[in-house]
């Protein structure tokens, strides 16, 4: 069939003209008002060689960055890519479990999802030593008002004998007592990548 | 400018990569060598291009936001004037080809991609259907087809040996092409020899699904002549809907692609070959009618989507391969045809020629 120009795609198929009835076996039948159909997708996730390597180091307490050949930027958890140069990444880059509080929030309210984050607690984007972006975590094991912009910390690690490849293998980021990094222009917080 | 007052708008490079699965790397992983290989064959960077637009679906890997992460591979520093459709990357060359027939930008960067393997793509798909009446039932979008490909045969106009006869081509077609994912050659009595999976679609009506994208750039008027030895000119694009709801429509003709192969004027001229994003045989018997394929026309040289079937990018990937084809001397004009949505819901129509 090919398409005639008399053809008019706005009129209405003939076989929705079909008076629809209910059979009598039904008839009596209480009318439903609501039906759930639950749905559910299951994948294998895999997620990419540079994010592969940084949760299989995650199980010896290793922090595997990524670095940009072009920019010398260093990417913690690493993409795979350099969101500047728009190039692979180079790495494994081990970093250490150091380093200082970027930016923070101190929630006071409970989330009724997550019983187990008990207010008030301190979030904070921890800026590792020789890092280019921050990685997100909690600041534990010291009181709320004793964190500032600029506070060192190091990471809290789960057991040993319960290490999984997994980012969660860290607990929390604990202050280390040492003098707090000078934060003067937020614009120089990371190492800064140039394209030229 | 052409008579009618639009510009001219070629496609001046492509590169694409299709696997059966690529289980290891990331999307942008993988991307990234593919969107550095289109922007390198003219000699240009992401800062040249005018405008950049994307096509692809969380849905498939399983990952919210991965459109957002791949536009980290584009290289988006300074800012760029970006978009994404979560659509096969034909749409997304659309809105580029718009976009420069605005006349404020003469360069187009446009790439797509799909990663289907980390999930079941037939149960994923049904994502698609509408959420009230279709969806809550999760059909299998095999099945869906199954019962297009029931009713297509009931109506007389093709026969299993014929839907048999398309698959068999495809695969010999396939054999040439390096990103075909199944080319193994079978008879139409083997293929007829398998048992269904969806009935009345055996495993060789189906579409050869595969990991993949590409990327594409496009330019208009002086600028494509300067950028290639022979820019592939899209003459004509159209796309056109039929109704979502599957029992509103004819399963067993595709209106709106008949629609936009007139818009476009397909048969106003010799055709040298037509690369058409028919997932299923079914489909391909279908479009060939609702185009106006004549029997001498050669349709999918490059095996088709029966041959590799990269969601969100297949469509795209038409335009692709009839590029490469023109732009290497084997043939002047061709017909590009790319779908989306269930059973050839949304169908895009388009004429390219070589300069």
């Amino acid at each position: 069939m090919t398409y005639s120009k008399s053809q008019d795609p706005s009129s209405r198929p003939a076989g929705l003209d079909v008076e629809v009835t209910v059979p009598d076996s039904i008839a009596g039948v209480e009318r439903v008002q609501s039906v759930r159909t639950p749905i559910r997708i299951e994948y294998t996730y895999t997620p990419g060689e540079a994010l592969s390597a940084y949760l299989r180091g995650m199980k010896d307490k290793k922090i595997l960055a990524e670095r940009c050949p072009k920019t010398g930027q260093v990417f913690v958890p690493p993409r795979g890519v350099s969101p500047v140069a728009g190039i692979l990444t180079e790495g494994p880059v081990e970093l250490p479990d150091t380093g200082y509080v970027e930016s923070f929030n101190i929630t006071r309210v409970p989330i009724a999802s997550r019983p187990e984050l008990e207010p008030p607690y301190v979030s904070a984007w921890v800026l590792l030593d020789g890092a280019s972006v921050g990685l997100m975590g909690l600041v534990i094991n010291c009181q709320p008002e004793d964190v500032k912009l600029g506070t060192r910390v190091r990471a809290v690690w789960k057991p040993d004998d319960e290490l999984e490849m997994a980012a969660t293998n860290i607990l929390g980021w604990e202050p280390t007592g040492e003098p707090d990094v000078d934060i003067v222009d937020i614009e120089t917080i990371g190492q800064k990548g140039d394209l030229e | 400018m052409s008579d009618n007052g639009m510009r001219d708008i070629a496609i001046v490079s492509f590169a694409q990569r299709q696997q059966a699965a690529i289980p290891t790397e990331s999307e942008v992983e993988f991307m990234v060598p593919l969107m550095a290989a289109a922007k390198d064959a003219v000699g240009l960077t992401q800062q040249d291009m005018g405008f950049t637009c994307s096509g692809s679906s969380d849905f498939l890997a399983g990952q919210a936001f991965s459109f957002v992460a791949t536009i980290d591979g584009t290289g988006p520093v300074p800012p760029i004037s970006e978009s994404h459709v979560e659509q096969d990357g034909a749409w997304a060359l659309y809105e580029a080809w718009v976009k420069l027939q605005c006349g404020d930008v003469d360069t187009a960067f446009i790439y797509s991609y799909g990663k289907s393997s980390p999930g079941s793509l037939r149960d994923v798909l049904a994502t698609q259907m509408d959420p009230y009446y279709v969806a809550p039932l999760w059909p299998d979008a095999f099945a869906i087809e199954g019962i297009a490909a029931r009713m297509l045969l009931e109506s007389g106009k093709v026969s299993e040996r014929q839907l048999a006869e398309i698959a068999s081509r495809s695969r010999a077609n396939a054999v040439s092409n390096p990103h075909a994912v199944r080319s193994e050659l079978k008879t139409v009595d083997e293929i007829l020899a398998e048992e269904y999976l969806a009935d009345p679609l055996r495993p060789s009506d189906i579409p050869a699904s595969a990991d993949g994208g590409c990327a594409m750039v496009l330019a208009a008027g002086d600028r494509a002549r300067e950028l290639c030895d022979r820019p592939v000119w899209i003459r004509g694009i159209d796309h056109r809907i039929d109704a979502h709801t599957l029992g509103a429509r004819d399963l067993t003709t595709a209106m709106s692609a008949s629609i936009a192969a007139d818009k476009v004027g397909v048969n106003d001229d010799k055709i040298d070959f037509a690369e058409i994003h028919a997932p299923f045989t079914t489909s391909h018997a279908v479009l060939t009618d609702a185009l106006g394929l004549g029997e001498e026309v050669n349709i999918n040289p490059s095996g088709g989507p029966l041959a590799a079937h990269t969601m969100m990018a297949a469509g795209h990937i038409r335009f692709g391969e009839a590029f490469e084809r023109i732009a290497r001397g084997d043939g002047d004009r061709a017909v590009v045809h790319a779908t989306a949505g269930p059973v050839l819901q949304q169908n895009m129509v388009a004429v390219l020629e070589g300069e």
